[in-house]
């Protein structure tokens, strides 16, 4: 590998569970000085948590971490990450909306005070901007909640090249170009390449897999949790990428191609537009149809299942909704249940309207209705009057699709519900679903997971909150959902 | 599009200012006798010991949390200034020292436990009340002499109010708004993960905070009872809401971290003169806390107003 080189960090064996969901499977990853290292996988491949771990700010559960060569698995932090000159950009902003640039660089350096401090601040982050990004109209004096995402992240990202005290050894750049024009873009990555060239180490994490292909020295590839090739760039194409994030469950059972590989016809019962949309693809759910919606993460389909639910009232909009619609979130602990409420309560709270006797809610009828949701999801409980939490985390989302399958929606939108739940508990579900179909009502299905797709009649690729692709079951394969996910526009 | 932009930004910093001003003006107008040392120095006697516990809710909410016991803590820092601190200067000094420490740790356990600020500083409020009426259970005591004399002060052409909030305000202002911990303490109410990624221990940000409060709550009831020369444990009641009223009349807002301690004190001065205000336009007492409300609401009304327009 990079033998020649000395060796910046070192991580062995890291190993990382949340619950029953493992996200690092025992990673073992070395950076060598002067080297840029490009990282690419799926969504919950477990490329964000691996560089949290090296960051320093979540702690894995097993395996070591050596920086220049030393062993620092007992007392690393991110204090120790910064102070031994490892650097992270998160996805996610973390910056300070409510101070100005030029404190918030003093958020990232403690050796920034005393007197003239602002000045000192100011001077450091300012020179660093006009280094990476020529031309920029940041100021540093500029309250950073009033910037654009773009100028924030250009903030974020010079900031973290910014030395004071501590040398810079590694900066780990993860999405960095997410939020930025094609213009500061390549600015960014003319820097890195430049940088790279003397001395610095950088890992960058992008789902463009262009920039990762150019300005990287190594790749590494990982899924589920683990890495699964690590070659020099020079030997990956954009195609053999695809291929190796794709790999394990490519050779995914072909009889599963059911004979249904055309579209239902007859009128639509959802027709709707991506916001962002630029032609003219459209969203098209047939009664009786599984519609899934893939892509990476947070591009755009989440928004377009809260604009069909939005849409589902009214009558004269340019999104058509043909029948009530029940959602069942993604993120059961804050958009799903309601927690201090009993299982019982939790499914019959969304047929409330039908369980009315004489003004009240009828005991018998929703008792009755969550015995009888309880046989037919399987729920796990001896009694459906405990509280909802009492359940595993699969079992909640067994509840909340029992409140949506249990409603008179007739479309039901799913906000990627599977998220962190059992394999056991997941095809119990998918079988529910799929009788549901036959039974007349219409799925929309957000997943990450390329897997599930195959239980889906028709999908559509999201990236930038655009419909990119629009794969009938026939045709669907993994690698043409990866291919149209991490597509570009050059 | 910028230029615009500046200007409601603007705006927005000047509002508590405008309010001010405006409601100055019709004081003088239906009052004119008001526009004199004498009359300015009634009219503002008690901004100081509000003030300062406006700033001490300020710090509070800085961090995206509230206090609802700032009032009880007044109260009971007036009882112990008017029997302990009168009687055992040293021993007074001790309990209020300890007072603070309290403070701080209210701010450890929300932070540590993840608690709700509004229940354990509405839980606390009951016990701070208690102390108090232990100590002092019907009205009296004494203040101590160095107190009155100060809040006594006489200043030749302004008045010791107006002097001692600028102040008060100015010093406020450097410590949180331009010194580097200040930025620190106040990106803590931003983004506090961001502060955890960065190095900085919430632990320790919460408890500054807090116990910054407790000074500033042991400040203003000190200088309450320098002006009223004696204590009693409900002294202070109405101050929790004047204080949250006044932090956010000068601009602060409840989450983000966004405070401004001169706009704080601005707010302190403008809920002061309300209240002669309304005596002035002979509105009885019982309608006054509704009235102190409705200039509440219009002021923030224009601040929504003007935030939209920052949005457009």
């Amino acid at each position: 590998m990079t033998n020649t080189t000395e060796e910046i960090v070192n991580l062995a064996g890291v190993a990382k569970s949340y619950g029953a969901v493992r996200a690092l499977a025992g990673v073992d990853l070395v950076v060598g000085m002067g080297e840029c290292l490009g990282l690419v996988g799926h969504n919950g491949a477990g490329k964000s948590t691996l560089m949290g771990a090296l960051a320093g700010t979540l702690i894995p559960d097993r395996g070591s971490i050596a920086v220049g060569g030393v062993d620092l698995s007992e007392q690393y932090s991110v204090v120790v990450a910064h102070h031994h000159g490892i650097r992270c950009v998160f996805q996610e902003l973390s910056l300070c909306p409510n101070l100005t640039v030029a404190e918030n660089a003093r958020i990232f350096h403690r050796t920034l005070k005393g007197f003239g401090w602002k000045k000192r601040a100011a001077k450091l982050i300012q020179d660093k901007l006009d280094e990476i990004f020529p031309g920029h109209d940041i100021l540093a004096g500029d309250i950073v909640g009033d910037l654009p995402i773009g100028r924030r992240q250009m903030v974020e990202i010079a900031r973290a090249f910014t030395v004071t005290d501590a040398p810079l050894r590694l900066v780990i750049l993860d999405e960095p170009t997410s939020s930025l024009d094609a213009v500061t873009a390549e600015q960014l990555l003319g820097f890195v390449r430049r940088e790279v060239q003397s001395g610095l180490s950088v890992i960058l994490i992008s789902h463009m897999l262009g920039e990762v292909l150019g300005s990287s020295s190594r790749i590494v590839v990982m899924k589920d949790g683990g890495v699964v090739a690590a070659r020099a760039a020079g030997d990956f194409t954009r195609d053999s990428l695809v291929a190796a994030m794709g790999t394990v469950a490519a050779a995914k059972s072909e009889q599963q191609i059911s004979a249904t590989g055309f579209r239902k016809s007859g009128t639509a019962m959802i027709d709707a537009r991506p916001a962002a949309q630029m032609d003219a693809r459209k969203l098209i759910a047939h009664k009786g149809e599984i519609v899934g919606l893939a892509g990476l993460a947070g591009h755009g389909q989440t928004r377009m299942l809260l604009q069909i639910f939005a849409n589902a009232k009214k009558r004269y909009t340019e999104t058509k909704v043909a029948a009530p619609v029940a959602l069942i979130a993604g993120d059961r602990q804050s958009d799903g249940i309601f927690p201090l409420w009993s299982i019982a309560e939790n499914v019959t709270v969304g047929s409330l309207g039908r369980l009315v006797k004489n003004l009240l809610v009828d005991g018998t009828a929703s008792r009755a209705m969550a015995e009888s949701w309880q046989k037919r999801m399987r729920i796990k409980t001896p009694d459906m009057d405990h509280n909802i939490l009492s359940l595993s985390g699969g079992n909640q989302q067994k509840a909340l699709f029992a409140r949506a399958l249990g409603s008179d929606a007739e479309i039901v939108l799913m906000d990627d519900p599977m998220r962190g739940v059992d394999v056991g508990t997941k095809l119990e579900v998918y079988e529910q679903v799929k009788q549901e179909a036959q039974g007349g009502r219409t799925f929309l299905w957000y997943t990450t997971e390329i897997d599930e797709l195959s239980n889906c009649d028709h999908v559509y690729v999201f990236r930038n909150g655009q419909i990119v692709d629009d794969i009938p079951r026939a045709e669907l394969t993994e690698e043409r959902v990866l291919r149209a996910s991490f597509h570009e526009a050059a | 599009m910028l230029p615009v932009f500046l200007n409601a930004q603007l705006l927005r910093s000047a509002l508590p200012a405008l309010s001010l001003g405006v409601l100055l003006v019709a004081i003088f107008i239906i009052q004119p006798n008001a526009m004199s040392y004498f009359g300015l120095n009634l009219m503002l006697q008690y901004a100081v010991p509000i003030a300062l516990a406006t700033l001490a809710q300020m710090f509070v909410i800085t961090v995206n949390d509230l206090d609802l016991s700032i009032g009880a803590f007044v109260g009971l820092v007036a009882c112990i200034g008017a029997t302990y601190l009168h009687d055992t200067p040293g021993l007074g000094l001790l309990m209020l020292a300890g007072c603070i420490v309290v403070y701080a740790g209210m701010g450890a356990l929300i932070q540590l436990r993840n608690l709700p600020s509004i229940v354990v500083t509405l839980g606390m409020s009951f016990v701070w009340l208690g102390i108090a009426v232990l100590i002092l259970p019907t009205p009296g005591g004494k203040s101590p002499d160095v107190i009155k004399a100060l809040m006594a002060l006489k200043i030749p052409a302004v008045p010791f109010p107006i002097v001692a909030a600028v102040v008060i305000a100015l010093i406020v202002q450097a410590g949180l708004m331009h010194s580097s911990y200040g930025a620190v303490l106040r990106g803590a109410g931003g983004n506090p993960k961001a502060l955890a990624r960065a190095g900085w221990s919430m632990l320790q940000i919460k408890m500054a905070m807090f116990a910054l409060a407790g000074f500033f709550g042991v400040l203003s009831g000190l200088s309450l009872i320098g002006l009223t020369t004696s204590g009693d444990a409900h002294i202070a009641d109405r101050y929790t809401l004047y204080s949250i009223a006044g932090a956010i009349l000068g601009g602060a807002e409840f989450v983000g971290g966004r405070v401004s301690p001169v706009g704080a004190v601005l707010g302190a001065l403008t809920l002061t003169l309300t209240g002669s205000f309304l005596i002035f336009l002979r509105i009885s007492p019982d309608w006054q806390i509704g009235a102190q409300g409705a200039i509440l609401i219009i002021v923030l009304a224009l601040r929504a107003l003007i935030s939209r327009g920052e949005r457009r």
